[in-house]
């Protein structure tokens, strides 16, 4: 076992964007601001930079801790750090909240400069190519003509397929993990209960809650719980939680009593404090949108037919939400274009959580895989 | 891409070089239960193939992607479906016939993903098998080396068995070789003599 620790101590940085952003949606940005952290260092060659993109609830903090507060670990500590399969000793990884979050880059909760308040419900609906092409400003900012890899997990993945897509060019490698070429209509309709939770809350006001100095916190609450019990397994849920009671025995009551509502109010709560109800609409919005075959009447492989990269899809036999035929769908298109891809489907019970986990074989596979990389 | 295996460990894998001599350089491939992915990735240093290997086992999983191919985690017995029909040059299927349940099916999938098959195999009928056999043990061998209680090899054959499948499966044989216990071709009463079989075939339709 190599020795492995944590990239220490972090600090966020931000970048001022005053190019304008033209969205997918036909409305712009005149100007926008990004967050982000780095990890490593960029070498001489420029050639070892590694984008990190987020998931629906991630954030730009992926490694280390914030100097005020050591239990602020990043959401991608255990994989990327020095000696980690991701490895800053060698690699120079940027995290990057996206625009229209709610941990420091433009967003909903932001204020909008023409009106001097919130943007609110004002906020324009953002997609995967959005923030793609606000990454790109990114790397420009820091002066990274190519990546050598685009990571990302789920919605994270998406946003590593559109890189090849829209900068082929500037993506030697593309890891898409526990990912989908898009959303089924199941996948929708779970999005869908999840932003009527929030929209029908009565303190939601309709996406200008900032100016009522509330939350839709009941709503917000309601939507994790749902996207929490996705994103587990049944067998991890029953693993971890069983029929277990909290006190033992039944209560004939409609409080908490078995351990899994326990459980699922206290993840639903504690995100209901942390994330913004609107930056929620907007990812999901992201998420149901994403669907690069859509331009080619369906068909992925003429999706794919502008993509350079060398490939590594990963998915997880548990997953049902971003289930591993989905992963085989991105795989078949990649092959039919004879790009460099290799596919693992590694076994795990945590379901679509699994790619955040430390799983022995899915850690081995991505350190060689990363370490295979040239910089 | 980082150097994992030794040059001399390929010239022990006489076997590799009997199958790089079938292949075109700059051949598209697909290696069907490639292992540690060293036949890929011998073939892409001596004869500069494009390919992917298909593998079912993790440990092997990890050599691939140490080794640098490209490897596609899949059950060969679930079929070939993510491979395009025609897309390969050469589909190979090297030394693991004998471990496939679906030994029809899996030919008739290389039949149809590439233009031409290659399989090698140990051969059944080779004497050493044939002596323990009439000794009343089942044999143990160099290429057979596990006791019949624990061997993943279950379809077992022999050169004549072979020819006589790739006939019912409409595979016309282009070339045979046969390699002796010392891997030195062997020409003379090859189905006696032979320890490990190579074929390259394509479909008659």
């Amino acid at each position: 076992m190599q020795d492995s620790k944590s990239v220490g101590i972090v600090i966020p940085q931000y970048v001022q964007i005053d190019k304008p952003l033209q969205l997918k949606s036909g409305l712009s940005l005149d100007s926008y601001h990004l967050v982000y952290e780095t990890y490593g260092q960029l070498n001489a060659a420029r050639s070892n930079a590694v984008l990190i993109c987020h998931a629906l609830s991630g954030t730009h903090h992926v490694a280390g801790v914030y100097a005020e507060n050591e239990k602020s670990i990043g959401w991608w500590d255990n994989m990327v750090g020095p000696g980690k399969p991701i490895d800053t000793n060698r690699l120079f990884v940027i995290g990057v909240n996206n625009l229209g979050g709610c941990h420091g880059s433009t967003g909903p909760a932001s204020l909008d400069p023409h009106t001097g308040k919130h943007y609110g419900a004002s906020f324009p609906v953002v997609t995967v190519e959005d923030w793609v092409e606000t990454q790109a400003q990114l790397a420009e900012h820091l002066g990274i003509e190519q990546f050598a890899a685009v990571v990302g997990g789920s919605l994270g993945g998406m946003q590593a397929m559109q890189w090849t897509l829209d900068y082929p060019e500037k993506v030697r490698h593309a890891l898409v993990i526990a990912a989908a070429p898009k959303l089924t209509a199941q996948n929708i309709a779970f999005n869908d209960v999840a932003r009527q939770a929030i929209m029908t809350d009565q303190e939601f006001y309709g996406g200008n809650f900032y100016a009522y100095d509330t939350l839709p916190r009941r709503g917000l609450r309601l939507a994790r719980m749902l996207g929490h019990i996705t994103y587990l397994s049944d067998d991890s849920m029953a693993a971890k939680f069983g029929r277990s009671l909290r006190n033992g025995e039944l209560s004939f009551g409609f409080d908490v009593e078995f351990e899994i509502e326990s459980y699922l109010r206290y993840q639903g709560d504690k995100f209901a404090d942390l994330f913004d109800a609107n930056s929620y609409l907007l990812m999901t919005k992201a998420l149901d949108y994403f669907d690069p075959a859509g331009s080619y009447d369906g068909d992925l492989n003429l999706a794919f037919r502008v993509a350079k990269a060398n490939f590594l899809v990963i998915s997880f036999t548990s997953d049902w939400r971003f289930s591993p035929e989905r992963s085989r769908e991105i795989v078949k298109a990649l092959l039919k274009n004879e790009l460099n891809v290799s596919y693992a489907e590694i076994t795990s019970s945590h379901g679509h959580d699994s790619f955040l986990m430390t799983t022995s074989c899915y850690h081995q596979l991505m350190r060689a895989y990363m370490d295979n990389i040239s910089i | 891409m980082t150097d994992t295996i030794a040059p001399s460990t390929i010239a022990l894998r006489p076997d590799f070089a009997a199958i790089a001599e079938w292949i075109d350089p700059g051949a598209k491939i697909l290696d069907l239960g490639c292992g540690d992915g060293s036949l890929l990735r011998y073939l892409r240093d001596t004869r500069n193939v494009f390919g992917y290997g298909v593998e079912i086992n993790d440990d092997n999983l990890l050599s691939c992607f140490r080794n640098g191919i490209n490897v596609i985690h899949n059950d060969l017995e679930a079929g070939l479906s993510s491979f395009a029909s025609d897309s390969f040059d050469y589909v190979i299927l090297s030394q693991t016939l004998q471990a496939v349940r679906n030994t029809e099916g899996i030919i008739q999938e290389m039949l149809r993903v590439g233009k031409e098959g290659i399989i090698s195999f140990p051969n059944f009928g080779h004497w050493k098998n044939r002596v323990q056999v009439i000794s009343g043990r089942m044999p143990v061998s160099e290429t057979l080396p596990y006791n019949w209680y624990d061997t993943p090899n279950i379809h077992l054959c022999t050169l004549g068995d072979f020819e006589a499948l790739c006939q019912q499966c409409n595979a016309r044989i282009l070339e045979r070789s046969v390699m002796n216990n010392h891997y030195r071709p062997v020409n003379f009463l090859p189905n006696l003599r032979g320890m490990l079989a190579f074929y390259r075939f394509e479909s008659r339709d």
